[in-house]
Order: structure tokens, then sequence, then C-alpha cells
């Protein structure tokens, strides 16, 4: 239980439907730990783990008359999620700390807890549906039937046994209809705004969310400029450090040219950011590692999808093949724009998830 | 369903004659103490009897007793009240957070150049050295505050050594005394403090009440500025229903020591502790030093701590694990840190304080619950059967 409406309305069903229901908040990351550091707002801005959420999270459970608890799963979660979301900036990826908390903490750690504290079952306001198919012998992660609410893009690693343990009672309803339920059982949080950046990066500046931390750490890089280079190999510029780019991005290049340029590629190894014209972000393959498949135990022959690149991407046509152990190679009908290296490339055949992995860095 | 209450240390309930004495000072007898009319009057000698009460606790004079808002407000009004600017104050890194972040914050901010704080180890049982506060004395130490009973373990410090210490360097000694006051007997010039801290919810008082012993000519500078309530030294007008109920709760303490209540409740908590360190992979916090009778600190390998204590609360025994923070998630406790133990087992370990409400039924309760928790959750745990499995 975040606090919010999606998990409040899952508190709030599953105790309508009879169930014996335990409310858990998990405590990730404390707000105030870079308060005040390298350009970081004194004052405490950020969502996360906010007292004012577990605030709201025990009102509900009280409004409710269900158990509550506030589990502290700080040390996991930067060991698991943070960590990772900072080497990748540093290694000119862009990643998605969502997914890591999915994989390792919420359907992990906080499983674990969850059957040690007797309960047999996590339900979690996630917007996707799970179902058990007899034929396949296999627990299914499906899309939502809001399809603008979805969030399967950052749940295509759960395991079947994670599946298997898992309820998302929102999967077959709509935000609006999420929220007059909230307003139904009177729950506090019923007219809450959505949170929608990255719960530990306070007002979504992630550039100085690195910068605070790894002082912090005391494991600032040295040297972490490099050049801005075209495609065609020619110097242009200098750049502060691969962090500050993604693929696609337009803004803040720091040079100035007739036409607009866009970052291309980021050579880690050269430090190198690579620029050039939109044209020129496209492309038809991709690899994807450390790839998890759901509702198929492995890929035996090439196979129809639509993928995924990003959360808010159409997904669109392609074959996927094997590429090795947990290795899929993606090709797609069409062009993609921005291919970006340390997002996810998830698999669906029609709503339902095939699986997913990494997207990999083509230089490497 | 059946709820037993094993977390003593974090609270007591008011007994019922302590609520009793309480009554009449939320209705009739109402009066400001301060008042020179028959309802002050009443009031104020209410207040007084009840600082006569806690001076007989504490084996001091009533004028020497400063009543407060509870536990917290007593350190603070200690540490803040005697430190100065330049100062150097001794403490330890197992003090409760109400001298420790007063200390810290001392350090930071009081005055213009701050003061020096000096925070004295401790060892494997939890045990300052009281050689090691005699090494850490300046020439502008004008404090040494260390607890009596330590919170979490129950581990009793050689305060009377250190207050001889004190005394010879011409040191003021504070003792936080909130985890010893009812659970053995505390004599102030036996430790030879000058300042004493003790809290009624911990005696099965009511909670927003305290008392600060202040031996009869320390010179101590008030935190709440007002009126001249408690001979200056603290400033507002008196909680008296919780002054009354802290009273009545320190009386039914001397009673409780007549009557031997604390050897009963030692061999409560020692059965207790006999039977759950049965258990395999356990280990008791704070072994070989002693500590008070109704507080026992064992650790389950391979065991989130967490997680026990809400799988026993849902069962309906209430026990805990280090400090909770702001948001009621549990955090790493800096005792146990500071006494060495391995970071797991500093998370692996809970908490059981008896309370003179519990019953040989509350023990059994337990003894019933936890073996058998202990034994799912480590079932459940990848830690325990991966180490299992290279058995």
């Amino acid at each position: 239980m975040s606090g919010g409406v999606d998990s409040s309305a899952v508190a709030a069903m599953l105790r309508a439907e009879g169930r014996n229901v335990i409310g858990l908040t998990m405590q990730l990351w404390n707000q105030r730990r870079l308060a005040g550091h390298e350009g970081m707002p004194e004052s405490v801005q950020g969502r996360c783990c906010s007292i004012d959420d577990v605030y709201d999270a025990r009102r509900v459970a009280e409004t409710l008359g269900i158990p509550y608890y506030v589990v502290n799963h700080e040390e996991r979660f930067e060991r698991d999620v943070v960590r990772p979301f900072v080497e990748e900036y540093l290694a000119g990826r862009t990643p998605i700390p969502c997914s890591l908390c999915n994989n390792h903490l919420k359907f992990d750690q906080l499983l674990v807890v969850a059957r040690q504290i007797g309960a047999d079952q996590i339900a979690t306001g996630h917007y996707a549906q799970v179902v058990f198919d007899e034929q396949l012998n296999r627990w299914l992660l499906k899309r939502s039937v809001d399809k603008s609410k979805d969030q399967t893009y950052f749940l295509f690693g759960l395991t079947q046994a994670q599946l298997s343990r898992t309820l998302f009672p929102l999967g077959g309803m709509t935000k609006p209809e999420v929220r007059e339920l909230a307003r139904k059982h009177s729950l506090v949080i019923a007219e809450k705004p959505d949170s929608q950046e990255i719960c530990f990066v306070p007002g979504g500046d992630y550039k100085r969310f690195l910068e605070a931390y790894l002082t912090e750490q005391g494991d600032k890089p040295t040297e972490i400029a490099g050049e801005m280079v075209t495609t065609d190999g020619k110097v242009i510029g200098e750049h502060a450090g691969v962090h500050n780019f993604t693929i696609g991005q337009r803004k803040g290049l720091g040079v100035a040219t007739g036409s607009p340029l866009y970052v291309i590629q980021i050579k880690n190894d050269t430090r190198q950011v690579v620029v050039g014209k939109d044209e020129e972000l496209y492309s038809r393959t991709l690899r994807a590692r450390r790839v998890n498949f759901i509702s198929t135990s492995e890929l035996r022959e090439p196979m129809r999808v639509a993928v995924k690149i990003r959360h808010k991407h159409q997904p669109a046509p392609a074959i996927i093949e094997s590429a090795g152990p947990d290795e899929v190679r993606v090709t797609f009908d069409e062009p993609q724009r921005a291919l970006t290296p340390g997002q996810a490339a998830v698999f669906y055949d029609g709503d339902i998830v095939v699986g997913g992995g990494w997207i990999e860095n083509s230089t490497q | 369903m059946r709820r037993v209450y094993l977390d003593n240390n974090a609270t007591t309930p008011v007994l019922p004659e302590v609520l009793e004495a309480m009554r009449p000072y939320f209705g009739e007898h109402f009066g400001n103490a301060s008042s020179i009319h028959h309802h002050g009057q009443e009031t104020r000698a209410a207040v007084e009897r009840a600082r006569e009460s806690v001076a007989a606790l504490l084996g001091c004079r009533a004028s020497e007793v400063v009543f407060t808002s509870g536990g917290t407000e007593a350190d603070n009004l200690a540490v803040f009240g005697l430190a100065r600017s330049g100062d150097h104050v001794i403490t330890s890194t197992i003090e409760h957070h109400a001298v420790l972040n007063a200390c810290k914050h001392l350090a930071k901010y009081r005055g213009t150049t701050g003061c020096e704080v000096t925070y004295i180890p401790v060892d494997g049982r939890g045990l300052v050295d009281p050689a090691d506060v005699k090494r850490a004395i300046r020439p502008n130490t004008k404090l040494i505050t260390i607890m009596l009973a330590n919170n979490e373990t129950g581990v009793v410090q050689p305060v009377a050594e250190i207050g001889k210490i004190a005394a010879e360097a011409d040191v003021y000694f504070h003792t936080d005394a909130v985890q010893a006051a009812g659970k053995i007997p505390i004599d102030v010039n036996k430790i030879g403090c000058d300042l004493l801290t003790i809290s009624g919810h911990k005696i099965h008082g009511p909670q927003g009440v305290g008392a600060l012993y202040v031996r009869k000519g320390t010179l101590l500078e008030p935190m709440l500025y007002g009126g001249s309530h408690e001979r200056s030294r603290r400033a507002g007008t008196e909680n008296v229903p919780g002054i009354v109920g802290l009273g009545k709760a320190a009386e039914l303490a001397i009673s409780g020591f007549e009557r031997g209540d604390d050897r009963k409740m030692a061999a409560a908590r020692d059965h207790l502790e006999r039977e759950l360190l049965e258990i395999e992979a356990t280990g008791l916090n704070g072994e070989g030093a002693p500590r008070v009778p109704n507080t026992t600190n064992i650790y389950f390998d391979s065991i989130d701590g967490e997680a026990l204590v809400i799988a026993l609360d849902l069962k309906g025994l209430a026990v805990s694990t280090g400090a909770a923070c702001s948001s009621g998630a549990i955090e790493p406790s800096h005792v146990l840190t500071a006494m060495g133990l391995r970071p797991d087992r500093a998370k692996a370990s809970i908490r059981f304080s008896l309370g003179k409400q519990n019953t040989p039924e509350d023990i059994d309760f337990a003894l019933a619950l936890v073996p058998e928790t202990v034994g799912r959750l480590r079932e459940l745990s990848p830690v325990w059967l991966k180490s299992a499995v290279s058995h």
C-alpha cells in the first residue's frame, strides 16, 4: 500500500470480498538522506515513502479495519534498485528502476515477508491481469483492460512462481472506476493525484540525484567528460558526462548547428556521445538480454509478436528469435525510433505478455 | 483474539490504582496549582504529594524533583540545561535517542562554537567501562550522561563507579533511568548522580509525564520560559492528573519492591528466556552483564526480526525489535550494532519485556507461539535454507 488510490482500492476490494487482508507498506528510501546535498532541496519534496503517504495508507487500513504494517526494505532497495540505476546512467544507459523494484523487491522480498507472516498471496495496485492457462499449464500475464493504464511493461520479469501468488485486482478496471470505488468506501485518498515520477528522485531531476548520491557515497567518478561526435566521426564539442544523455535526446546537447541534432548512440568505452539527424535514430533490430519468458518456457523457433521498447511506445510488429542463452534477437517490420539500451523490450502476443528482456547497447 | 503484551519497555498499561488516583483531577479537582484559592490549593497539595512519592522512589528530597512532559524532555533539560558553548560532554553509544540526539544537536548548533561530545563505546555485553569514562574527562568536561539501564537489552551500567569518577573530577553526572525505575531500586546518593531521568508511562503511570531529579545546588538553565513553575526550572502549568498518576505509580513501585515483585519478574523472565534459547541457532544479547529483571533480547539466526514481530502480532503477541522510525518501519538497532553484533543478527533480534500485569499464562502463550513461528519463518527464509544445506 503506497497510500495512493490504486493500492488502497485493491485493499478495499479484497476486504469487501471477505478475504483476510493485511496491509503492508514498503519503506524503500529515506528522502531526507540526500536533502541539502549538491543542489538537492533542503526540504523533502519527493513522494517516495514520505510520512504523508504512510499516514494515508495507515488511515485507509484503519477505515477498512485491516491490520497494517510498514516494512523496511531500504537496504535491499539501495542495493538492487538505486545503485544499478546510478550505474546504468554512468554507463550511458537509461534504466527503468520500476522493473528492478518489481523483480527484486515487490515480487521477491515482499512476497517472502508476506508468506512468512502467514499470507498466501500478494495483491498490488498494478494495472495488469494474471490468469492461469490450463492448456499451457502456465500462469499468463495480460495487459489491463484500461489500455492507457497498462503496466505490464514493468512486470515482464515475473516468474511463474511469483505470478502464481500474485493478484492484480485492478486489471479489469478503468482508473475512473477505481476512483469511484475508493469514494464508495469513503477512503481519504480517493481524490489524491496519480504519481508519475521515479519515486526516489525528487522533482524528477535524475541528474541532480546522481550527483548528490555519488557525492554522498564518495565515489564520484573523476573523469567523466567526453567528446561529442557526429555519426561520421567528426568531433563537434565536449560534454560533462554520458549520464546527462539518453538516446533520442535533442535538448541540452550544448552544440549549435543549422539542423536539429539528436543523440544517436552513447559509447561508454570511449565516453563519446554520437549525435546525428532524426532519421539516423531509426533501426530495425535489437538484442535483448536477461530475457524472461512468461507464456512459454523457451523460444524454440522464431515467433511473430509485437514489441514495446519503452513505456509509452505503441507495440510494433516484429519477429523474435533465440540468440543464445537468455538472449533474443528482435527484428521489427518497420524501423523503430530511439532503441535505448537499459530500457526493456517486452514481447506481446495480443494482450498476452510472451516475455521480455533488457535492450543491449549495440556497440557491445 | 487473545492478546498478550510483552513490550513493556515501549510503554506499560496504567495500573487501575493509578487511574483511580488520577480520575478526580480530570473532574472535581480541576484547579490550576498556581492559583491561590481553594481549587488551586487542592491541586497544589496533590502535586507536592506526588513530588514526595517520586522523591521516595529515588531517595532524594522533594525539592530536587522537577516534573516534565516525559523522559525526553527531562533528558533534554539535563543536557541543554548544563552544557554551554565550549564545554565537553561525555555520553555513550547506546543511549536512548533522547540523549543521543540532544548531544548530536549540542555538537552541531548550540552556542557559537558548539560543544565537543565524546561517545564512550560498549563491550560485547553492552557495558560501558568506567575507566574509559575517566580517560575521556578533559579540563572543560561539563557533563557525563550515561544511562542506568538500556531500553533494548536491559543491561545495567556501572553508574555508581561512573558517579564516583564524576565527583572526583567535579563534573556533573546525569543518568537516564527511564528503563530502570520501578524495576531495580534507585538511590541517587548511592549512584552519585546530579541528575536522573524517569518517565511515568514506563512504570505503569500515564504517558506525557516524567521527572528530572536535580541535585540541590545544580545550576540548571531552563529550556522553557514562562511562569516560575517548578522553582523556575520548567515553566508551564502543571499537568496535574499526569503528575498525580506518576506519584501513584512511584508509590506502587516502592510497595512492589517491598513485596519482592522484582524477584518474581526476574524468575518469569528467566523462564521465558531459557525456553526461547532452546530454539536452534539463537542467542542472548547482553549475556554476562547485569540486567533489569523484565527484559530479554534474543537473536534468532536467519530471521527477519521485522517479519517475526508482524507474524507474532497477527497471532496476538506484541513484542518489538530495534527502534521504529517515523514511518513505523524498523531501523537497525544502534545499541546492538554498538555491541558489535553482526548486522544480520542485529536485524534478527527481538526484545521481550515484561510488566506488572503479565501472568505466567502470558509467558506460556508466548512460549507456545514463538518457536513455531520462528520455524515457519525459517522454512521460508532463503538464508536459512542455504545455511541448512551447507550444514
